[in-house]
């Protein structure tokens, strides 16, 4: 019966499950913040237990993610482009990869963080998560670009929140520069394969920021369209 | 001849309850589609929707369903054709209400979206051009009536398109939307109370025998400017009722906080109920005609013993008939086609959904206004379309869209058919 009335006209909106999915990006990646505060106090099982809390979420948010994917089929009428969407969708997908990957390898290497270098990192990892909470700050507009047609203030207020975005990770690439300096200052006293591995997860921390801008550029790319 | 007069109100009886099931059909069926939207965005609840149904469904079928009901009675068919054989008129009426009927019954079984409307029209056409001639068929008007099929839901898109970013434009993209919705949509209030009461009254009222209205202080002469004033009046009271609700609203201060719009979507919530209340009468102006337009035919036959008059109005009890069948039909089984619609998760905020009905509703009233029967449906999927031309709605299944226009294009030559194969069985039947 229902298949016969007009409102079969109007198909699931992306928009909400695309919002539920940075959100839980999110949830995931601030999980950091509380790995890296117990691998820096040595308590290895509580580490472990935050990186399967966080694991689990990058999983919810791939099963999410398959499911948007799977409900926007081809044939939508959207006020945006589907593969603008996508796209979108992949690049928040990233950054919960990414966050995984970071406590995966810490953890696995019981990789430390140099005391003197603790309190700059937590200051690192911190600006770039709020790159990536801008970023669903961004995303969570959505709703309302949807009510104004994509249009007007709302785009203008969405783009402003971009410009901040860019802002964070170019600060995060300050922090990123002077972390590396340091950590040459005293890598001679330090075990090389570590240090190897410090440089690849300040890398990886920094991508975190890195990913965030690039959904903020999605995000742009989508607004600019049409 | 003879059997008309012999057993004419044997065809009399037969069309009146085959119409009225027909009127009952589409108030069980087709109501839910104009409601859909109103329902489907939570701006009404399924109870209050069959409300407004019932009251403004029966209210849009009788005061403006006449001019459709006149199309459908005599526009199709070529009168002159039929003037020695008038039974065949009878037979063939008779035939197109069997043949819409069966028609709409198999596909509201199957799921399919079909419009009544099309499958009236075709049925006629079908009997007249197989069963008697192509020559008893008006064709010029048929291709009218076709064309308006084409171009109804070109024009509510357009209107929709409008609509929606004059709200954009005066509500929305403003610094202070909430002030600006409780200024504005009291004037979107005014517009549809208008359209629809001043094609109501211009085109509507002379079918029930009304020329002029008088109240008292003032007379206003529907033919003349007077159905202007009168249209504005009543109007302006939808648009200070209108404005009344509005400044009773209750507002949450938290709710503006986490979603921006919520509140606004609220005064677009009562906008809703308006625009609903139009879409049901826009509904019943122009679809009970498909149920009583050839029951309309066969009474002014029997009744003028088989002559085939032009100027006779339509007898008095058709459109009650019709508008009451409709409300039969709501009341007995709205209930169950709305709760499906209900349960249905639809991300449809009212400040796109009243746009779409406003368009659909002023559409539909002025196509009723001018005689011409269309698809509710169709106008109301053009006028979606047209507010998500202006980015308006999150998603459109364009699949949805390609099946009703197929249903319709389906329609035509089956019920065409099937009127064919009742005229024959009529005619061997009565001979």
């Amino acid at each position: 019966m229902a298949r016969n009335t007009i409102l079969g006209v109007f198909a699931k909106s992306p928009i909400k499950p695309l919002v539920k999915h940075i959100q839980i990006v999110i949830k995931c990646s601030q999980l950091l913040i509380p790995f890296f505060n117990a691998c820096t106090a040595q308590d290895w099982s509580e580490a472990s237990k935050v990186r399967r809390k966080l694991s689990k979420l990058e999983e919810d948010a791939d099963s999410l993610k398959r499911q948007l994917r799977l409900e926007l089929p081809s044939g939508l009428f959207m006020p945006v482009d589907r593969a603008d969407l996508l796209e979108l969708l992949t690049q928040q997908d990233k950054i919960a990869n990414k966050a995984k990957d970071i406590a995966g390898r810490v953890l696995g290497r019981k990789l430390e963080i140099p005391p003197s270098l603790q309190a700059e990192f937590s200051v690192y990892l911190v600006c770039c998560l709020d790159a990536t909470e801008k970023a669903a700050e961004a995303i969570n507009e959505l709703d309302d670009l949807l009510q104004t047609g994509f249009s007007g203030r709302e785009v203008i207020l969405v783009e402003k929140m971009i410009d901040q975005l860019d802002a964070i990770e170019d600060e995060s690439d300050d922090l990123q520069i002077i972390l590396r300096k340091n950590l040459l200052a005293i890598e001679k006293d330090l075990n090389p394969v570590d240090v190897i591995f410090l440089y690849q997860i300040i890398d990886w921390v920094g991508d975190l920021a890195d990913l965030a801008e690039r959904v903020g550029a999605r995000l742009e790319i989508l607004l600019a369209r049409k | 001849m003879d059997i008309i007069l012999n057993s004419g109100s044997t065809f009399v009886i037969l069309a009146a309850v085959v119409g009225f099931f027909m009127a009952w059909g589409i108030g069980a069926n087709d109501v839910a589609n104009a409601m859909g939207t109103s329902v489907g965005s939570k701006a009404l609840t399924i109870k209050q929707a069959i409300i407004i149904a019932m009251i403004f469904e029966f209210a849009g079928a009788y005061l403006a369903g006449g001019e459709v009901t006149s199309t459908i009675r005599k526009g199709i068919i070529a009168g002159s054709h039929f003037i020695d054989t008038p039974e065949l008129l009878v037979y063939g009426m008779i035939s197109a209400l069997f043949a819409a009927g069966t028609w709409l019954l198999i596909a509201s079984a199957l799921g399919w979206p079909v419009s009544t409307t099309h499958s009236i029209v075709g049925a006629i056409v079908g009997f007249a051009a197989v069963g008697v001639s192509p020559e008893a068929v008006e064709w010029g008007k048929v291709t009218g009536i076709v064309g308006s099929w084409i171009i109804t839901p070109l024009i509510s898109g357009v209107i929709a398109f409008v609509i929606f970013n004059s709200a954009q434009k005066l509500i929305f993209d403003t610094d202070k939307p909430l002030e600006q919705a409780k200024r504005w949509v009291p004037a979107y209030m005014f517009l549809a109370g208008f359209v629809l009461s001043l094609v109501t009254i211009k085109k509507g009222l002379k079918h029930i025998g009304l020329e002029n209205v008088n109240l008292g202080i003032v007379n206003f002469e529907i033919k003349g400017i007077g159905g202007f004033y009168l249209a504005a009046i009543i109007a302006t009271i939808v648009a200070i009722i209108g404005k009344f609700f509005i400044s009773r609203l209750q507002f949450d201060e938290d709710l503006a906080k986490e979603a921006h719009y919520a509140n606004v979507e609220k005064v677009f919530a009562l906008l809703m109920i308006v625009t609903a209340c139009a879409m049901a009468f826009a509904h019943g102006s122009n679809d009970v005609a498909n149920a009583i337009g050839p029951l309309a035919a066969v009474v002014s036959i029997v009744d003028n013993d088989g002559a085939i008059a032009a100027q006779s109005i339509i007898a008095w009890w058709i459109l009650p008939l019709g508008a009451f069948g409709i409300v039969a039909g709501l009341a007995l089984f709205g209930h169950k086609v709305m709760a499906t619609i209900g349960q249905g998760i639809t991300h449809l905020t009212p400040s796109r959904g009243f746009a779409a009905e406003l368009a659909a509703a002023s559409t539909v009233v002025i196509a009723s206004g001018a005689g011409l029967p269309i698809s509710t449906t169709q106008t109301l999927v053009g006028a979606v379309l047209g507010v998500g031309m202006a980015r308006g709605i999150a998603a459109i299944n364009l699949g949805v869209v390609r099946n009703i226009v197929v249903s319709w294009v389906i329609t035509l030559p089956v019920g065409a058919g099937l009127s064919i194969i009742f005229f024959w069985i009529m005619q061997a039947v009565f001979g």
